[in-house]
């Protein structure tokens, strides 16, 4: 039988602020290619748990394995380059640069890695990136407005322009922070079939929604989180059907 | 590599460089075109330019530039003490001490940023200055200042059988560097200086540090270690105020502790923030702005300022001239300090914000003029 690949391993990290107990005992596993979802009430840890994988937050235990390396220690932009994208839940650019620049900037990280002093090249001829970031934007039907300044952009251009600048990097694991919280439904609907594009190519992705329609219409697997430990571990259906999960849905936490 | 420089450059460096070579002539209606402050025009130009590639390009704002300058005025003068009176070893060995010095600096300085940058940098150059003011007196010469006498070993001219009568002057291959030599020599390295920021600007570096202004958190999620970045900026523009202190040395072989001072840091700040944060021209315009209203306006007096108002009726003269006198003369800071609040206030973008503005009125008007449209390049 097919041995299932994990390839992110979240083991015993526990997350303390002071007395709060962010994260408690978290051992979660992410299979390569899969999509898998992180969902819970608010206040149930899940930025938190990005933040400790991505290595913005330190663990207080435990530690974080990507494809047989410790991320555990290591700075964001190192774990990067390892192959790890984030988009945030407020989206991060360079809203005083043109969009085309910002997408070049991540195919230029991924290509001359964390610093190159390439001062005396022109940036006009670096027509190979150029074409890759225009290409990039097509796909996610920005080309148009390549010349815009990012921050002039509407909310849901923003966060599909990051996007782009993650994708871009072909990064092995993407890391989505609620990708379409205060979007409209329409937007929200572009988002999944953006994200299900995506998905045929094999990317390994961890989403963290609160929308059960955006969470139900791309997982693949879902863990739910509720005051900082796991409740549940499944496929969509199963987690469905788990009493646990209607519990901490419907009758506590909101 | 397909392009060298896009011709949008390649126009304003052309035009930048007929303009600087021309301004004896044009400067002249302006009382402006006498040599000595034509060299600190092109001197104050290239610290600005440095400046602009820390404060402008990668938004860490440095309260600290004077003390590289200072760095590379004793640099310069000690290689005509011990080397040569020849300017262009000066200017080497200046342009490497201060990218050493700026080297440690910025090392110990970007490990913060935002205000506390700002007040990190402070803090080395007042020490720098009481440094070169007190303890390093065998190295500075203290309150006199470093100066050339004919008592230097000056071991390279010495070699070659140079011998000197008089006071010792650089030289350029043996040429004098006074006077109108002087400004061309400075001219060239402000043209050169110019040329590699724009280069700079334009290059996937320069796309980076615009990006760690931009947005340092996404730079780190992006894959770049910021840290070398802004530290190679922070050197390059500390090696472009060494380039400017060693030039002010070539032209005046006397380097003073009074260069390090804070005020000296401050007054490069407002040249850029006047002429133009980011813009590749702004800073050069706004030294020479405030290195022209300096020189102009300290040297009037109530009597050139009561020959001014002569036409107005005698009292209201009196009471004219008693107010306008507080503006000039020792007091020009205080009309410095106007235009500059009236800038910051109602152009943010500085000058070149005005001038970007005033062409889009007259494309919009339809007649799109070309004299101006030549000065308005957007400079990115």
């Amino acid at each position: 039988m097919e041995k299932s690949n994990v390839v992110l391993h979240v083991a015993d990290v526990h997350k303390r602020f002071g007395g709060l107990h962010a994260l408690a005992d978290i051992d979660l596993q992410v299979e390569e290619g899969k999509t898998h979802a992180i969902i819970g009430p608010n206040g149930a840890g899940k930025s938190t748990l990005l933040n400790v994988i991505i290595g913005k937050l330190a663990p207080t235990s435990g530690q974080v394995v990507f494809d047989g390396t410790v991320l555990t220690g290591r700075k964001p932009y190192q774990i990067n380059q390892l192959g790890i994208a984030r988009v945030f839940q407020t989206p991060e650019i360079f809203a005083d640069l043109s969009v085309l620049h910002n997408v070049m900037i991540p195919a230029l990280a991924k290509r001359d890695g964390m610093f190159t002093l390439n001062m005396l090249r022109a940036l006009d001829s670096e027509t190979g990136i150029r074409a890759e970031a225009e290409h990039m934007l097509e796909d996610v039907g920005m080309l148009g407005r390549r010349e815009m300044l990012a921050g002039s952009l509407s909310r849901g251009d923003k966060r599909r322009m990051e996007l782009a600048m993650c994708l871009i990097q072909h990064p092995r694991l993407l890391l989505l922070d609620e990708p379409t919280a205060g979007m409209s439904r329409h937007d929200t609907n572009t988002t999944i079939e953006l994200l299900k594009k995506i998905k045929s190519r094999g990317m390994t992705k961890v989403i963290i929604e609160h929308d059960m329609h955006v969470v139900f219409s791309l997982a693949d697997k879902i863990s739910v989180l509720a005051q900082g430990r796991i409740i549940a571990d499944g496929s969509p259906d199963e987690v469905r059907g788990n009493p646990k999960v209607q519990e901490a849905y419907l009758g506590g936490a909101h | 590599m397909t392009t060298f420089m896009s011709r949008k450059d390649l126009f304003l460096l052309l035009g930048f460089t007929i303009v600087v070579l021309a301004m004896p002539i044009w400067l002249a209606p302006f009382g402006a075109g006498y040599p000595d402050l034509l060299q600190r025009f092109m001197i104050f130009g290239i610290f600005a330019v440095g400046f602009n590639i820390l404060f402008g390009l990668t938004g860490y704002l440095s309260f600290g530039h004077a003390a590289f300058f200072g760095v590379g005025s004793y640099a310069a003068v000690w290689s005509f003490k011990l080397l040569t009176l020849d300017a262009i070893p000066a200017m080497i060995f200046a342009v490497v001490i201060s990218g050493l010095f700026a080297l440690v600096i910025g090392f110990l300085c970007l490990r913060r940023s935002g205000i506390y940058f700002s007040i990190l940098t402070l803090a080395f150059a007042q020490m720098s200055y009481n440094l070169a003011y007190s303890v390093l007196t065998p190295i500075t010469n203290g309150e006199t200042g470093l100066q050339l006498t004919l008592a230097d070993p000056r071991v390279l001219d010495a070699a070659m059988g140079q011998t000197f009568v008089g006071q010792p002057v650089p030289t350029l291959f043996g040429q004098q560097l006074g006077g109108y030599a002087g400004f061309y020599f400075c001219a060239g390295f402000l043209i050169l200086a110019f040329f590699i920021a724009q280069r700079i600007a334009g290059s996937p570096f320069g796309m980076m540090l615009k990006a760690i202004k931009s947005n340092q958190t996404r730079m780190q999620f992006t894959g770049f270690n910021t840290r070398p970045y802004a530290l190679s900026a922070f050197v390059i523009s500390g090696m472009y105020a060494g380039l400017a202190g060693a030039l002010l040395a070539v032209t005046d072989p006397l380097a003073g502790a009074e260069r390090m001072q804070w005020t000296a840091s401050g007054e490069v700040v407002l040249m850029t923030i006047l002429g133009g944060v980011g813009t590749l021209v702004g800073p050069v315009i706004g030294a020479w702005i405030i290195k022209y209203f300096e020189n102009i306006l300290s040297a009037l007096n109530d009597n050139i300022l009561a020959r001014f108002w002569s036409f107005l009726p005698d009292g209201v003269s009196d009471v004219v001239v008693k107010i306008t006198s507080k503006f000039v003369g020792d007091g020009w800071h205080l009309t410095l300090g106007l235009a500059f609040v009236i800038v910051v206030i109602f152009l943010p973008g500085g000058i070149m914000e005005g001038v970007r503005r005033l062409a889009a009125l007259f494309r919009r008007s339809g007649s799109s003029s070309p004299k101006t449209s030549a000065r308005t390049q957007p400079a990115e």
